[in-house]
């Protein structure tokens, strides 16, 4: 290992920019001449629009336009799209309700776009907004999840008389019921997997800008996926052909999956350059950011868990139902069916599993994919069960699960996924003995002593990651390949550029990307530079989420790399007068086998582009490669976490006291960047189970529509983390990477609320365990074991 | 924000001329009416800024009594030694107002004239039996906490500082809402010659209130103990999401007790 | 229009600027000085955060005419070219920030406490002092560690200094 190589703590290369205040982030960027836009959202959650009056707005001062639905459909720009294709168990395909980028005759939840207004500046866009007089018929709302579909719910798409989007099912039914039907013991659970609102501190932004003499678009926009964001705008909704549409994501502040969608605002802000002949821009303030960004989770379950006599598991079934909010989102359909149900194995050997999911419309936000998309709410679901399960047949939850584990890889799930590399039992092992789990009973009786109530809950989770294998997302629905790209640039001067899909708004990627080519080109982590969020520069890519841009992205690029390596060894062969096959290439040195004569990559470089010789030689000049990395396999992260807190019952207030992790990520770039995305997740999972929960009331509209409602976890709320690993290579990449992205948020949940309950004693309190619900818990608890 | 026209006067009388016109507002901290503002919830035509007032800042203790100008930021209070032994109990709650940026500018002028009925402050000067001194006159606590976010004040009238008196003991204790860091309840307890006065923040439809339950069996004997079994009724107080009326009328009962125990 | 004159990071600016403007914004869009961030409209996330006078106040809820004449620093004005503060120097090499968003706002409130609490601080009392700070990346672990030994950087006091 190099100093700045694979599994070295090299301090992040992008970090000086960031502490200095000279990031780049959307808001950062202004064109000359540019004007501002203000969206007109909708106060209903359901509403007919009857008319529509701008002629008072558009006198106000300042205002450049006002458009409407009208406008873009008169200009033949196409809705937003959902790019994953469901099929309903009856075999029918999902049905999926326009989504204009601004409404048309109908509005479906508050916030929705009803018309922007652009102006010279913000405050009179915002001053003509108020002008525009809107005449609404307002319609009853569907609201909760768990009534969406029941008879004479409102209808909130045509399409979907019911609200059904589709009703999906997966695994061998008929195997399910057998497994149930010889069980010793069943454990059943109704679960709330609560709503969230993402949350990255930048909000989203756009600039739209247009070059009229190359008929070209340029849009700045907060994306984790420009190249995807361009080939919607394209293909689908029309803006531009490809060649014609320039995408760049600059420094991007957080996206947790809300940045990876193609909302309205850019698609307008970018639309609208070319109707005024300016730059457009939009910045989100808070409130628009609770109300539009993409929600996360909303699921309504019904689980249940078949056990033998010997406590081993037979078979799970599962109902949930999946709240998509008012229209599909860029991956929504995706996120409740086959990012959910395919993990709902967990760590364990389960023989039989059926789950069925009913996803729905109502008039909320759209719900699509929230760090961890899918599989944290499988986790929840199997480590709940696991939990209560081993509970109700008074065995050690930890004995439990490990009795259950899969011990030998292969293994093929009942539930699509095969599990390639794995050791479930060394990471509990590794946990339990850094969580001090043998005096977990002596600090529960010293908490006992000054009257407040310790729980300790264990999560062993599980995900796939490195999304996704080409051909088996296609198989599922998907509408295009997640494949990623990369290109390696070589200068004359042995400095290196990189170019990836993959895009870093936290993860560090300008880092590790350069570690990797550091300890492949042996080279100094300074000589290279690693680009990426500009489409017109990066050819082709997939973009970051679902923890892919070490497992995928990377892969790409060590690809790349070896294409680099075979051709570089070429050109010194050449060099040295050896046959490439005799070129040895190490430490940042060709030598030829069996002689002492070397040549150093810079110098190769050099050569390289020198090319005086080339001629006549099979021998192109330059040194520059590029390669496309399609996995094999999902990759498949696993680990324990382990919480334990404390109760104050007077208050129901719950102080986590410990929290240990143990994760087993594969082949591990930088540990500290690793360790940084953990802390990150288990904050995020932590927010999930105690403090953070959208709320709509009755009529549709968000209570939790700012932070003096929606609670974000303070420093004060979390505690330190204690974070070890235990590591298996992952098989199906070069590297031997699986992903660290998502864990923490999949992890805690159910560590914390199997704390929670074996706190409190009894299992009903649902997310977030906010010190109400920990009260009346409490409560309900005391007053159950009165009437016993 | 609304267009305005923005004043910094530099005496109290002209800062009283302009505060009086039609639709003016006094800014001090601004750390409720800007944000009310940048929302778009307030409309004023016009901000009269105190914050070139110095005279209205400033901590004194004299004659059992401490004063506080009305411009004094919340960090101040909290971070003065004089308060912290006199009544360390009001050096504590302004401690934690919202966080530290909140409290370098926010005043405890601004909060008392803006009665938030999750504010803290006028959970001491009802507790306290505080005096509301303004350009005009002089104001007991117990007249000027009229309703929610009203307030005894005059249209234009400048609160110019508080006189608490001393007491032989107090405590404040806050059960912070978890998202906007507000008191959901906060209680504050004091003992002083004139007997002992509870006043609750956060809980009540109507703004601060004092519980007399509470402040007679305290009177009898001064103990966590003797407000261990009174109940608190729930009706009346406010329910969110965050807290329900039940919920807040026991946190009510739980942060008097620890309140009690704390006072000194 | 009103004319609005104070010095930030030690150069007297002065503009003619629409009364309603904020701090923030007269910053980002007068100063072009784009690491101070916006990232609520409640004055509750902290990205904002500059000093007043030497002391962190959040600049999103401040009009511009209010600190006339008053001295700002940003985080523009922390480090001496290359040279960064020790505060600064913290968050890099403890790993304090991930996207980087909130991270301007909480280098400031990390100055200002030490400023106000000494450089030997601990983990509660940092985490309490971040009450008007919101991060969504890092869970606040290694915030909490960069806050510690830049404070003791700033006192001189950390180990290699000392060695
Ligand atoms: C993030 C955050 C958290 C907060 N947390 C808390 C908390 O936990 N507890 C709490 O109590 N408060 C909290 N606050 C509010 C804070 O304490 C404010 O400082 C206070 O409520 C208002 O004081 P101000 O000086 O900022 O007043 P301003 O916002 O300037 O004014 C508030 C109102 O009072 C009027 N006013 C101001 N001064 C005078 C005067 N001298 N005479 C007459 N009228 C006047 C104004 O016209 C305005 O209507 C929080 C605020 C924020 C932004
Ligand atoms: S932007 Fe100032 S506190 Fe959020
Ligand atoms: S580093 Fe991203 S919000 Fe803090």
């Amino acid at each position: 290992m190099s100093a700045t190589g694979i599994g070295a703590s090299v301090r992040r290369k992008e970090d000086f920019r960031f502490i200095t205040g000279k990031g780049q982030y959307t808001d950062d960027v202004n064109r000359y001449g540019q004007a501002h836009a203000a969206f007109l959202r909708s106060p209903h959650a359901h509403a007919d629009i009857l008319r529509i009056d701008t002629a008072a707005a558009l006198a106000m001062p300042g205002v450049v336009a006002i458009f409407t639905g009208d406008d873009l459909a008169a200009d033949k720009i196409g809705g937003l799209i959902c790019g994953w294709m469901i099929h309903s168990k009856d075999g029918e395909p999902m049905k999926a309700g326009s989504h204009p980028a601004l409404a048309q005759g109908k509005v479906r939840y508050v916030g929705d776009h009803v018309a922007v207004v652009i102006a010279d500046t913000l405050d009179q866009a915002r001053d003509a907004l108020e002008k525009i007089n809107v005449e609404y018929a307002v319609l009853p709302a569907n609201v909760a999840t768990a009534n969406a579909t029941q008879p004479g719910a409102p209808v909130v798409h045509e399409v979907a008389p019911d609200n059904a989007v589709y009703r999906w099912a997966i695994g061998d039914e008929g195997a399910t019921q057998a497994a149930f039907a010889k069980a010793a013991h069943v454990t059943k659970i109704d679960l709330v997997n609560n709503r969230l609102i993402p949350n990255p501190m930048e909000p989203r932004a756009a600039v739209g800008d247009y070059d009229s003499g190359n008929d070209a678009f340029t849009l700045y926009t907060t994306s984790q996926n420009p190249h995807v964001a361009r080939l919607v705008l394209s293909a689908f909704i029309g803006i531009a052909p490809e060649h014609k549409l320039r995408v760049i994501a600059p420094d991007v502040g957080g996206g947790f999956g809300s940045k990876i969608f193609i909302y309205a605002e850019e698609t307008v802000c970018v639309w609208a350059a070319k109707k005024v002949g300016r730059p457009v821009k939009w910045t989100s303030d808070r409130t628009e950011a609770f109300l539009s960004d993409a929600h996360g989770r909303d699921h309504v379950t019904h689980a249940e868990m078949a056990l033998d006599a010997a406590g081993r598991i037979l078979g799970l079934r599962v109902h949930t139902t999946a709240n998509l909010g008012a229209y599909l989102s860029t991956f929504s359909s995706a996120v409740p069916t086959y990012l959910y149900a395919p993990l709902l194995s967990g760590q364990y050997a389960i023989p039989a599993i059926y789950c069925e999911v009913d996803g729905v419309y109502t008039n909320t936000a759209p719900v699509d994919a929230y760090r961890g998309a899918g599989r944290p709410e499988a986790t929840f679901v199997i480590e709940r069960l696991m939990e209560i399960a081993a509970r109700e047949t008074g065995q050690d939850p930890a004995a439990f699960r490990s009795k259950n584990f899969v011990t030998s890889f292969p293994h093929q799930t009942p539930v699509i996924m095969c599990y390639d590399a794995g050791d479930y039992p060394a990471s509990l092992a590794k946990a339990l003995d850094m969580a001090d789990y043998a005096n977990v009973p002596a600090r529960k009786a010293e908490s006992a002593r000054k009257g407040l109530l310790r729980g300790v809950g264990i999560s062993a989770y599980i995900e796939a990651c490195g999304i996704a294998p080409s051909a088996a997302v296609g198989s599922l629905g998907a509408g295009v390949g997640l494949w990623e790209s990369a290109e390696v640039r070589v200068n004359p001067v042995g400095t290196v550029e990189i170019l990836t899909g993959s895009h870093s708004h936290g993860q560090g990627h300008e880092t590790t990307f350069a570690q990797l080519v550091s300890e492949r080109l042996g080279i100094s982590i300074d000589n290279v530079s690693i680009i990426h969020g500009d489409t017109d520069k990066v050819q082709m890519g997939m973009g970051t989420y679902g923890s892919r841009s070490g497992a995928v992205g990377m892969s790409a690029l060590s690809k790349a790399l070896d294409k680099i390596e075979t051709k570089a060894k070429k050109v010194a062969g050449f060099v040295l007068e050896a046959s490439a096959e005799d070129i040895d290439f190490k430490d940042g040195k060709f030598s030829v086998r069996g002689t002492d004569k070397e040549i150093d990559f810079a110098s190769v470089a050099l050569q390289a582009y020198i090319a005086h010789k080339f001629n006549g030689q099979d021998l192109e000049p330059g040194l520059k490669e590029s390669a496309f990395w399609d996995p094999t396999n999902f990759t498949f992260p696993a680990g324990v976490h382990i919480c334990e807190l404390e109760i104050d019952p007077a208050t129901g207030v719950t102080r986590i006291d410990r929290w240990t992790a143990v994760d087993d990520f594969g082949v591990v770039i930088n540990p500290m960047i690793v360790e940084g995305q953990v802390h990150g997740g288990i904050a995020q999972g932590v927010g999930q189970a105690l403090h953070e929960g959208a709320v709509y009331d009755a009529s549709g509209q968000l209570v939790t529509a700012s932070y003096m409602d929606y609670s974000m976890p303070r420093a004060s709320d979390l505690p330190a983390y204690q974070v070890g690993m235990t590591q298996t290579r992952c098989p199906s990449n070069p590297l031997g990477i699986k992903g660290c992205g998502e864990a923490g948020a999949i992890a805690a949940p159910p560590a914390v609320m199997n704390a929670i309950t074996d706190a409190i004693g009894h299992e009903d309190i649902a997310m977030p365990a906010t010190p109400l619900a920990v009260w009346r818990a409490i409560q309900k608890g005391a007053q159950r074991a009165a009437a016993e | 924000m609304y267009p305005f026209t923005y004043h910094r006067p530099d005496s109290l009388g002209s800062a009283a001329a302009l505060a009086g016109s039609a639709d003016a507002k006094i800014l001090a901290g601004g750390m409720t009416l800007l944000p009310t503002m940048k929302q778009r919830l307030a409309a004023p035509t016009s901000l009269v800024d105190l914050n070139s007032l110095s005279d209205l800042a400033g901590i004194s203790v004299a004659g059992g009594k401490v004063t506080i100008g009305a411009m004094t930021r919340h960090a101040d209070v909290a971070a003065s030694e004089e308060v912290r032994k006199a009544i360390p109990a009001l050096a504590d709650l302004a401690g934690w107002i919202g966080d530290p940026m909140v409290r370098h500018r926010g005043t405890i002028g601004g909060s008392v004239a803006n009665n938030d009925p999750a504010a803290d402050y006028p959970a001491a000067c009802l507790a306290l039996g505080a005096t509301i001194v303004t350009n005009m006159r002089e104001i007991a606590a117990d007249d000027f906490f009229t309703g929610l976010f009203d307030t005894a004040l005059e249209e234009g009238e400048i609160l110019t500082g508080i006189v608490f008196p001393i007491p032989a003991k107090a405590a404040y204790q806050k059960f912070r809402n978890p998202a906007s860091r507000y008191a959901i309840v906060g209680v504050f307890v004091a003992q002083s010659a004139a007997g002992v006065r509870v006043t609750v923040t956060g809980a009540g439809e109507n703004g601060v209130f004092r519980v007399a339950s509470f402040e007679e069996a305290l009177a009898k004997d001064f103990s966590a103990k003797a407000i261990e079994g009174i109940v608190v009724p729930a009706e009346g107080l406010n329910s969110d999401i965050h807290a329900d009326a039940v919920y807040r009328a026991n946190l009510i009962n739980v942060m008097a007790r620890r309140a009690v125990e704390a006072a000194r | 229009m009103a004319t609005v004159s104070m010095t930030v990071n030690g150069k007297l600016v002065s503009r003619d600027i629409d009364p309603r403007t904020l701090l923030a914004q007269f910053l980002r869009e007068e100063l072009r000085l784009t690491g101070t961030h916006v990232g609520c409209d409640t004055t509750q996330c902290g990205c904002c955060t500059v000093h007043v006078d030497g002391k962190a106040m959040k600049s999103c809820t401040l009009l511009a005419l209010g600190v006339d004449g008053s001295h700002i620093t940003t985080i523009e004005g922390l480090a001496h070219g290359q040279e960064l503060h020790p505060m600064q120097a913290a968050f890099r090499d403890h790993h304090g920030l991930q996207c980087g968003f909130c991270t301007p706002g909480m280098i400031m409130t990390a100055v200002d406490m030490v400023n106000r609490k000494g450089t030997n601080l601990d983990d509660q009392t940092i985490r309490e002092e971040l009450e008007g700070n919101i991060c969504r990346c890092t869970g606040y672990h290694n915030i909490v560690k960069a806050v510690h030994y830049g404070a003791e950087a700033m006192a001189g006091t950390t180990k290699a200094a000392a060695e």
